[in-house]
């Protein structure tokens, strides 16, 4: 081994399994995507994981490394290294397929579940819909709009993992962009959806998926915008009606 | 009533129980400022607070607070360490019972110096 390998400990296996560690040349500028492709591409060809675009837009390599839920393709390794070794998991929260690819339907269908779609009333033949873009509702829309999917915020949460019927991070993130989208007409539905120990207000407000978000959104504060906006409509009433 | 739709209002319930016990802690604080002056035994801080409407008033409120706040979250504690038992809602109602007549028991002990 010369002085620049890497030792790579990776979860081999499903649910059951194990560490198995690999020796890899350190390469300037690599993330830890290049480190698995590696591993794969020349070491062990059996070894699963799932990868897409490689520029941080498509949402599919996250995976829990050195314990923490990361996206690997825009993680350099360089900037997480401690020592000469890593370790990398399947994301936490989630039933492992195979090594690092998790199965990923739970998550999307909480999505669903939390009526996370769009649904308008309008068709080709009607006019484009004017939203303001510095309208109140368009800013906190955008605060939540570049969310990419990856589950990081769904591995990291300790509430996903006390109460398995928690919508999540994610799924309510997409729910309060909803919420602000004006063109949208299931707002009850969703707040009905989102209500509640299942949805937003089971969030402890630990801020785990907006520490580790990749693309720096704020979960907790959707979350939050959710719990207040919902309970104030189960209580008093909302512009959409009473719940 | 949906669940969520419950949980979303003793969500609310408890957010505002919160600040009233907020409220009523710090005045509270003051009180125990008040009523120790002068002597630490029962009979000197009953002199000093004893047949005290606005005192039995004020600690009345602190208690519905308490009544309303802490089983809720007790409730919560409950459901996500032991997520199989049935035991919150049970536990969580004994507490909130508990809170109201033991609290009411000693307001209105302190109100009429344990003379009923």
């Amino acid at each position: 081994m010369s002085n620049t390998d890497l030792k790579v400990k990776v979860w081999r296996g499903s649910q059951e399994g194990e560490f198995v560690e690999y020796l890899v040349p350190r390469n300037p500028n690599q993330t830890v995507l290049d480190v698995v492709t590696y591993i794969q591409r020349k070491l062990d060809p059996t070894l699963s994981y799932r990868f897409a675009c490689r520029v941080g837009m498509c949402g599919s390599c996250a995976m829990t490394v050195d314990g923490v839920a990361r996206w690997t393709c825009r993680t350099h390794v360089s900037q997480i290294l401690q020592g000469d070794s890593l370790e990398i998991a399947p994301l936490n929260n989630l039933p492992v397929i195979k090594d690092l690819a998790t199965d990923m339907r739970e998550f999307f269908n909480k999505w669903k579940g939390a009526v996370g779609f769009f649904k308008g009333n309008q068709t080709r033949h009607d006019d484009f819909a004017k939203v303001e873009p510095h309208s109140v509702e368009r800013q906190l829309a955008n605060a939540g709009i570049e969310c990419i999917g990856c589950g990081v915020c769904y591995a990291s949460c300790e509430v996903v993992e006390s109460r398995p019927n928690y919508l999540g991070p994610a799924a309510l993130n997409r729910a309060w962009t909803l919420t602000n989208d004006v063109r949208d007409i299931q707002q009850l539905e969703r707040m009905y959806a989102v209500a509640g120990d299942a949805g937003c207000h089971a969030c402890h407000t630990q801020g785990s998926c907006t520490e580790r978000c990749p693309k720096a959104i704020e979960p907790t504060a959707s979350i939050a915008g959710l719990k207040k906006l919902v309970a104030k409509a189960a209580v008093r009433g909302s512009k959409w009606g009473k719940l | 009533m949906s669940t969520g739709v419950l949980q979303a209002k003793l969500w609310y319930a408890q957010r505002i129980s919160a600040m009233v016990l907020g409220l009523c802690v710090a005045i509270h604080l003051l009180i125990i400022f008040y009523a120790i002056r002068g002597g630490l035994s029962a009979q000197e801080i009953l002199g000093r607070t004893q047949g005290n409407v606005l005192l039995a008033i004020f600690y009345e409120v602190f208690i519905l607070a308490c009544f309303v706040h802490a089983p809720i979250g007790v409730a919560n504690i409950l459901q996500e360490t032991f997520p199989k038992s049935s035991l919150a809602r049970p536990l969580s109602f004994i507490l909130a019972l508990l809170i109201l007549v033991l609290g009411t028991t000693a307001v209105i002990g302190v109100f009429t110096g344990g003379q009923i």
